[in-house]
């Protein structure tokens, strides 16, 4: 299995998050969303992508972090995902980081709550913990994945890609 | 499969296609060498084709087809309807081999030598086997009329290109993109003065208006796709029932969208069936009735109106009605007491109804049922109507009205809470629009359940912004805003009618309707969204989703609202709502308030004569008015007169009365007759005319030329 050793980071709510660079499909600055009155509440809105209209999902809601402060507009990562392109709403992006598997640890047991789900585990760079997010499990519906289920079983990202 | 395979299928299926047309033409004109020289051709190459790709026993088929055809068109032998079953029966033969080399990859082990065996027989001038031998051995799908189980379908004619569809899709988003940048771009030109730069974008402007148009149409296909197996299926069904029937095509050059011509081919192939079998009296039986021997049956489509219009007539027996009548009470359709009440527009629309169709009348009842509801249910799945028309004893047309594509739709681009949202017209009724002082005593309530009284009629009110987004936010409620006017858009979702308050009304629009994603499809309210001409997205309403969030329609018929049942009981039985006005010397007068479209009062100055009648310019049309009870108004002294708008079918009339009295809702008993036009009753303890508005109106003559 190819290891993937390239992650585009962002930042959310001050902690620097990482996901496959295969996955993304393109990053778009702060676009109008329309809301969707009676959806659940991580989904931000929906984006015209090109003609495309896309979901797009506010990852801080989704991870349970505090509520963007307002006036600073989100920035949209496009996932490619088996059920086509999602966007992520997140505060900033960040650099690709090229990562080497020896620097990558499984999340704690420790970890609580809906962390505990979506978190695969952490590179650990120079300065700061890069966290890895399991792709395919933001994307399906929060409340089933949130109970009782065990975190990334195995202690590779390469799990998820 | 190879790809070579493929194209072999594809294009040997568009061949079969037309061979059963052109052998069926050839059968009315045996001499046309053209006709036979093509024909064979077709057959050689598939015959050819197949040895060399290795299908041996397609080979064999196709080669004894050709054996007999070169013996045709050699002149040593001359069609007959012999030849032509037996030549058709071989194309059936050939598609269910081609279907088994999509799904199987050879040619399939079914026994075909009887087949080839009758084919060399007939070449040899000698009549064909036994019938009882065919019938035993050829395959029985295959002798099903049109309906080859090929599944790699596509009808294309010469010097075309095949395209997949999910590119056209494509091409259609990057179009619509296409036409957002070239809109930003016209309005950022205003402000420029370099003549080259402007005259650049005006051709970009122009350009794009062509090629939308142009990948729009490469959608489109023509309807003669569906209506070309119809020949065949007509001649093999009419010879099956021992009737004649000559088939006429019109309009097979009318384009659809392609997904829509998949959607009618079945539909239209029952009607057809139906009018064949049921429709066309046998041959005896119309000779009988002083009809021609052989049957018409007319196939016709065009476009009207931005729809497209498919006609199918017959000039058979009819509908029965008695008979339908009959089946319904039979079927617990409809009480007797209901069946005695209802008009012939009604029973025919029984042939619609579910249920009405029985396994029984597959085989007798004159005129149609087999599964029509079917047929109505699947054209209204595509946003169509179906309507059928029969004279007894003359025959029987159906006509469909389909749009031409589903990807666009017309919809109302409506606001709420500052989003906008879009809803299809399809459900779209009309539009009522409050000003503020009228709110307050226009809405009025059922308990918490808001309503208002359209015509009469209590229309459950239904407020957008409430239902998305829940009671707690303040939105243009009639308590909320004394400031603002009240724009209800009246809805129909199941046959029930509802007003959705909105907070404006922007524009009438053309969408491109497109799914939604991911954790958005749970929501009922919501049937897709789409691109407004901005670039931003709305989402497009599901009306009955809609309906249902808001209690308007349920399944539980019993649990509707008050108001809803309120609406239903006016409707039903002498309970109905009457407009009470004073008109001329006979005084007070009544007519059912449903016959109204509206009130008006226009100035004395405004009536104008057209020949020997009065008239008055009403909405850019000219409408006659009709004094009632020879109203007398004119001469007291009053500036204006009081019109009662009366719209019936086409027509539009004004209803001339001194004065509007009240809107009463009550049970009435007729108690005798008072004049022309009239009876009378007791109405609010008064006797009141109760005119007759559609005898009144004919009476007038205002319509008679």
């Amino acid at each position: 299995m190819a290891q993937p050793t390239q992650y585009c980071t962002f930042t959310l709510d001050g902690l620097l998050f990482g996901v496959e660079v295969e996955r993304v499909q393109e990053v778009l600055a702060s676009q109008r969303m329309t809301k969707v009155p009676l959806a659940p509440a991580i989904v931000g809105g929906l984006v015209n992508q090109r003609g495309q209209i896309v979901t797009a999902i506010d990852l801080r809601k989704r991870l349970e972090l505090q509520e963007r402060p307002p006036g600073k507009d989100p920035m949209i990562i496009m996932i490619r995902t088996d059920n086509g392109v999602t966007g992520w709403l997140v505060d900033a992006i960040g650099d690709v980081v090229e990562t080497a598997t020896a620097e990558f640890e499984p999340a704690p047991s420790t970890l609580k709550g809906v962390g505990r789900d979506l978190i695969t585990g952490a590179f650990k760079l120079e300065k700061q913990l890069l966290l890895v997010l399991d792709t395919q499990r933001v994307m399906t519906q929060g409340e089933d994945a949130r109970k009782g289920r065990p975190a990334a079983v195995a202690g590779s990202p390469a799990q998820t890609a | 499969m190879d790809d070579i395979i493929k194209e072999f299928v594809q294009e040997s299926t568009e061949n079969l296609d037309r061979l059963d047309r052109e052998l069926v033409l050839l059968e009315k004109d045996v001499t046309n060498k053209e006709l036979l020289a093509s024909v064979f051709r077709t057959i050689h190459t598939i015959k050819g084709t197949a040895g060399f790709l290795g299908f041996p026993r397609l080979e064999g088929l196709a080669h004894a087809g050709e054996n007999l055809l070169s013996r045709l068109r050699d002149g040593e032998l001359v069609l007959n309807a012999d030849i032509t079953s037996a030549l058709l029966t071989m194309l059936d033969a050939v598609r269910q081999m081609l279907a088994t080399v999509v799904s199987a990859g050879n040619d399939g082990a079914e026994d075909y030598s009887v087949q080839i065996a009758n084919l060399n027989q007939l070449a040899k001038g000698q009549p064909e086997l036994p019938a009882a031998v065919l019938d035993a051995e050829v395959p029985k799908k295959a002798a099903a009329p049109g309906a080859p189980p090929v599944p790699a379908r596509a009808d294309v004619v010469d010097n075309s290109v095949r395209l997949d569809v999910g590119l056209l899709d494509q091409l259609i988003n990057q179009m619509g993109e296409l036409v957002l940048a070239r809109n930003q771009i016209l309005q950022w030109v205003t402000t420029q003065r370099d003549p080259v730069f402007v005259n650049a974008c005006q051709r970009l402007n122009l350009i794009t208006t062509e090629l939308r148009e142009g990948v729009m149409k490469a959608r489109m296909q023509p309807i003669s796709h569906v209506f070309g197996k119809f020949p065949r299926v007509v001649r093999d069904l009419s010879h099956s029932c021992h009737k004649r029937v000559e088939l006429t095509i019109e309009g097979g050059e009318t384009e659809l969208d392609r997904t829509l011509l998949d959607a009618i081919r079945d539909p239209l192939t029952h009607i057809v069936r139906n009018s064949v079998d049921h429709g066309i009296e046998s041959a005896e039986r119309r000779k009988e009735a002083g009809k021609p021997e052989v049957g018409t049956l007319a196939l016709r489509a065009f476009h009207e109106g931005g729809q497209v219009n498919v006609e199918i007539s017959d000039d058979g027996a009819g509908v029965n009605l008695e008979r339908v009548k009959a089946k319904a009470l039979k079927n617990g359709l409809v009480s007797p007491d209901q069946a005695a009440r209802m008009s012939d527009r009604e029973l025919l629309d029984l042939i619609f109804a579910p249920g009405f169709s029985t396994a029984e009348q597959v085989t007798n009842v004159s005129g149609r049922g087999v599964g029509m509801d079917v047929v109505k249910t699947n054209i209204e799945k595509i946003g169509g109507t179906v309507d059928l028309q029969s004279t007894l004893g003359k025959g029987t047309t159906i006509k469909i009205k389909i749009p031409l594509t589903l990807a666009i739709i017309p919809a109302l681009i409506v606001t709420s809470g500052g989003d906008r949202f879009a809803i299809p017209q399809v459900s779209l009724l009309e539009l009522v629009r409050l000003e503020s002082d009228q709110t307050e005593q226009k809405v009025e309530h059922i308990h918490d359940a808001p309503v208002y009284r359209l015509r009469g009629n209590l229309l459950p009110l239904v407020y957008l912004e409430r239902e998305l987004r829940g009671a707690g936010i303040p939105s243009s409620q009639p308590d909320g805003a004394a400031d603002a006017v009240t724009t209800i858009v009246v809805l129909q979702a199941e046959g029930r009618q509802f007003g959705l308050v909105v907070d404006s009304v922007r524009e009438a629009e053309e969408i491109v309707v497109k799914p939604l994603g991911q954790f958005l499809k749970g929501i009922p309210v919501f049937a897709g969204a789409t691109i407004m001409g901005d670039g931003e997205v709305a989402l497009i309403l599901d009306v009955l989703g809609l309906a249902e969030k808001a209690h308007v329609v349920s399944g539980d018929a019993d649990a509707s609202s008050t108001a809803s049942a309120d609406t239903r009981l006016t409707k039903t039985g002498n309970h109905s709502s009457l407009l009470l006005f004073r008109a001329g010397p006979s005084g007070r007068m009544a007519v059912p308030l449903s016959l109204i479209s509206r009130l008006e009062q226009f100035p004395l100055s405004s009536i104008e004569r057209a020949g020997n009648r009065e008239v008055i310019q009403y909405r850019k049309c000219i409408m006659p008015l009709i004094r009632v009870g020879d109203s007398m108004q004119s001469q007291d002294g009053h500036e204006t007169i009081e019109v009662l708008v009366c719209s019936q079918q086409d027509h539009t009339v004004g209803l001339v009365v001194d004065q509007i009295l009240d809107i009463v809702d009550e049970n009435i008993e007729v108690t005798g007759g008072s004049g022309a036009h009239c009876t009378s009753a007791v109405i609010s303890g008064q006797v009141t005319d109760l005119l007759d508005v559609p005898s009144l109106i004919q009476g007038s003559g205002a319509f008679m030329g």
